[in-house]
């Protein structure tokens, strides 16, 4: 048993005792035992999530227990442990010259009117800066809520060109923005959304060279792309500068949301310390996302950033989110930091950024991509064999569902995961032309006839997508 | 309800003053009968707030804990502490709110422009949510 010293304010929870003898090991052990006895006391002790609230001073004897072993300080039966309330307040919010014109102010009056964002929380929100990567599917909710929340700096890293495909989820654009850079439009509609905030447009591929010199300039960065480089460069970056990353990964109809930020939780290394064999996970054009995920993910990363920017609630880090849309299910994963990390741990080797294209295996893909190696065939040169009535038996290696959206006259459909399997169906004696989408399954599986004995097998160049560029655009492009 | 006397006041309004465009900060002695709190004596603190200190206030461990043990040796109960809020209207802040104790009374000295003006004291409501106002009662001593 020690003797806990009970300030003034707390003696109405301990029917007025001034000292009350109690049993604990240690401070944390002590405070949680008193907390038990006295059940009124806890809310004053310690906050939401169980954390001694910052204002709550205890010492052992004379001295502050931070400056001892904190709540793993041990007290013997001899020592006193006193609770001291440090009485702290203050009048207007810190806002640090920040100030709002009338139409600010009604602009953002549903933030003002709530006690935990208020004008202190505002004029955090309009001292922030935030760097986007990227401006397609995450980009479009993340630009267009933290624009709309006051974000006082916003910049937007993309090179892109606004496609029709984009249209689909990437909500700031258009029928009208196709064609024009994604930074021009998404600098447009950001600015119409709010033009009281400053948005700094980047017209340039993210890389090793121009990472660090970016993200300097902003409190917070968050991931809004869709390759595994990206994303390590991303995480490196932010590690080496010491800012949080605010992360968010969508793929058909799956989500993660997590905020890595190493000083105070894990980094995306942590987690996946070496990126998957190339080709092993698709991307969304490879294997399509559904539209409205990445509005939700992007609108979960933005609540991040503002609570990051707010110091509310509880932020993601050390936490990876899961979000399955056709299970509406959202799962929450605590995530440690590895001590070995490679970037963010104790002894972490690597210092400055690298060149991530290799480090995801990407050129040895490139080297490897059957594509080189197999014998090709041009659109126009299957045109002219069709046209000459040619005997060609024209093999299509995609799925049913791209069947179904645009397919070649005469074409065979054997996907390409079906193919050993039908491999009897083909006659090893007739030239084979083999596409898919854009050059890549058909590729394998070329390769994979050519392996297996077949001499005439060749691969249609560009795909389906070439075949409506070069020879019949009445057929849609996915 | 919170009962001051004139000469307390005063003292607080001083305080506000002299501090001026700092925020002034101190502690209050006194009495409990019930419900009703007497004020008998207030004494200054520093305000241990290194910036900032024109819109916050710190008192420091080591002057709370001696407040404790003065009020002890005194035969009286420490029953809150004052501060002034400087070009600011003497209702608690958020960052107030924050960082309130239970039972205290909180007494806020509005100054505008170096002159003393409202006084009001609060008391954190029981759910820790929002402060309750006390009304508060000058005695002419």
């Amino acid at each position: 048993m020690s003797v806990v010293l009970i300030p003034t304010p707390l003696r109405p929870f301990t029917d007025q005792q001034s000292s009350v003898d109690i049993a604990g090991a240690n401070v944390a052990e002590l405070l949680e035992n008193l907390a038990t006895s006295y059940g009124e006391l806890r809310k004053h002790l310690f906050d939401d999530s169980g954390k001694l609230r910052s204002f709550v001073n205890i010492y052992v004897n004379d001295d502050d227990i931070r400056s001892l072993s904190k709540l793993e300080t041990t007290v013997q039966s001899t020592d006193i442990v006193s609770i001291v309330p440090s009485i702290a307040g203050g009048s207007t919010p810190v806002q640090d010259e920040v100030s709002f014109t009338h139409e600010e102010v009604q602009r953002y009056s549903r933030h003002l009117i709530m006690p935990e964002v208020a004008m202190e929380g505002q004029a955090k929100l309009k001292k922030a800066s935030v760097l986007m990567i990227g401006a397609g599917g995450l980009g479009a909710p993340l630009g267009m809520y933290l624009a709309a929340a006051g974000v006082g700096r916003l910049g937007i890293v993309d090179f892109d060109v606004v496609d029709h495909s984009n249209l689909q989820r990437q909500v700031t654009f258009g029928q009208s923005s196709v064609g024009r850079p994604k930074i021009e439009a998404a600098t447009e509609r950001l600015a119409d959304i709010n033009p009281y905030i400053q948005i700094d447009p980047h017209e340039v591929r993210l890389s090793s060279d121009n990472a660090l010199d970016l993200f300097r300039d902003y409190d917070i960065v968050v991931d809004g792309t869709d390759n595994f480089p990206t994303r390590y460069l991303v995480n490196d970056a932010c590690v080496l500068l010491g800012k949080p990353n605010v992360y968010g990964s969508i793929f058909r109809f799956e989500g993660q949301v997590s905020v890595f930020y190493a000083k105070e939780g894990p980094c995306y290394r942590c987690l996946y310390p070496a990126p998957p064999p190339p080709g092993l996970v698709p991307s969304c054009a490879e294997g399509g996302v559904l539209g409205v995920l990445p509005g939700i993910v992007g609108s979960l990363q933005a609540l991040e950033v503002i609570k990051l920017i707010l110091g509310k609630g509880d932020s993601m880090i050390g936490r990876l989110l899961l979000f399955d849309a056709l299970g509406m299910s959202f799962r929450t994963l605590k995530q440690r930091k590895d001590p070995n990390c490679s970037i963010c741990g104790e002894r972490a080797t690597n210092k400055t950024l690298i060149d991530y294209e290799e480090f995801c295996g990407i050129p040895q893909a490139v080297e490897q991509q059957p594509k080189q190696t197999v014998p090709t065939v041009t659109v126009e040169e299957l045109k002219r064999a069709l046209d000459t009535d040619e005997d060609v038996f024209v093999l299509d290696v995609r799925e049913l569902h791209e069947w179904d959206i645009a397919h070649l006259e005469g074409a065979t459909l054997i996907p390409l995961g079906r193919l050993p399997h039908e491999i009897h169906r083909l006659d090893t004696a007739r030239d084979i032309i083999i596409h898919c989408r854009s050059g890549a399954r058909s590729a394998t599986a070329t390769k994979f006839l050519l392996e297996a004995g077949f001499g005439r097998v060749r691969n249609l160049e560009g795909g389906i997508l070439a075949w409506s560029d070069r020879i019949d655009p009445s057929l849609p492009k996915y | 309800m919170i009962r001051l006397s004139d000469t307390a006041i005063e003292a607080i309004r001083e305080h506000g003053c002299e501090s001026y465009r700092d925020e002034a900060c101190g502690v209050l002695y006194g009495r409990l009968e019930g419900e009703k709190r007497e004020v008998v004596r207030v004494a200054p603190l520093r305000n241990a707030r290194d910036e900032q200190r024109h819109r916050r206030f710190i008192v420091t461990p080591e002057d709370y804990r001696y407040a404790e043990a003065e009020a002890e040796r005194n035969g009286l109960a420490l029953l809150g502490f004052y501060h002034s809020h400087p070009d600011h209207p003497a209702y608690p802040s958020a960052y107030d709110l924050e960082h309130a104790f239970p039972f205290f009374s909180y007494v806020i000295l509005s100054v505008d422009k170096a002159k003393p003006n409202e006084l009001r004291s609060f008391v954190l409501a029981s759910d820790r949510k929002q402060f309750l106002e006390e009304p508060l009662e000058r005695k002419e001593s």
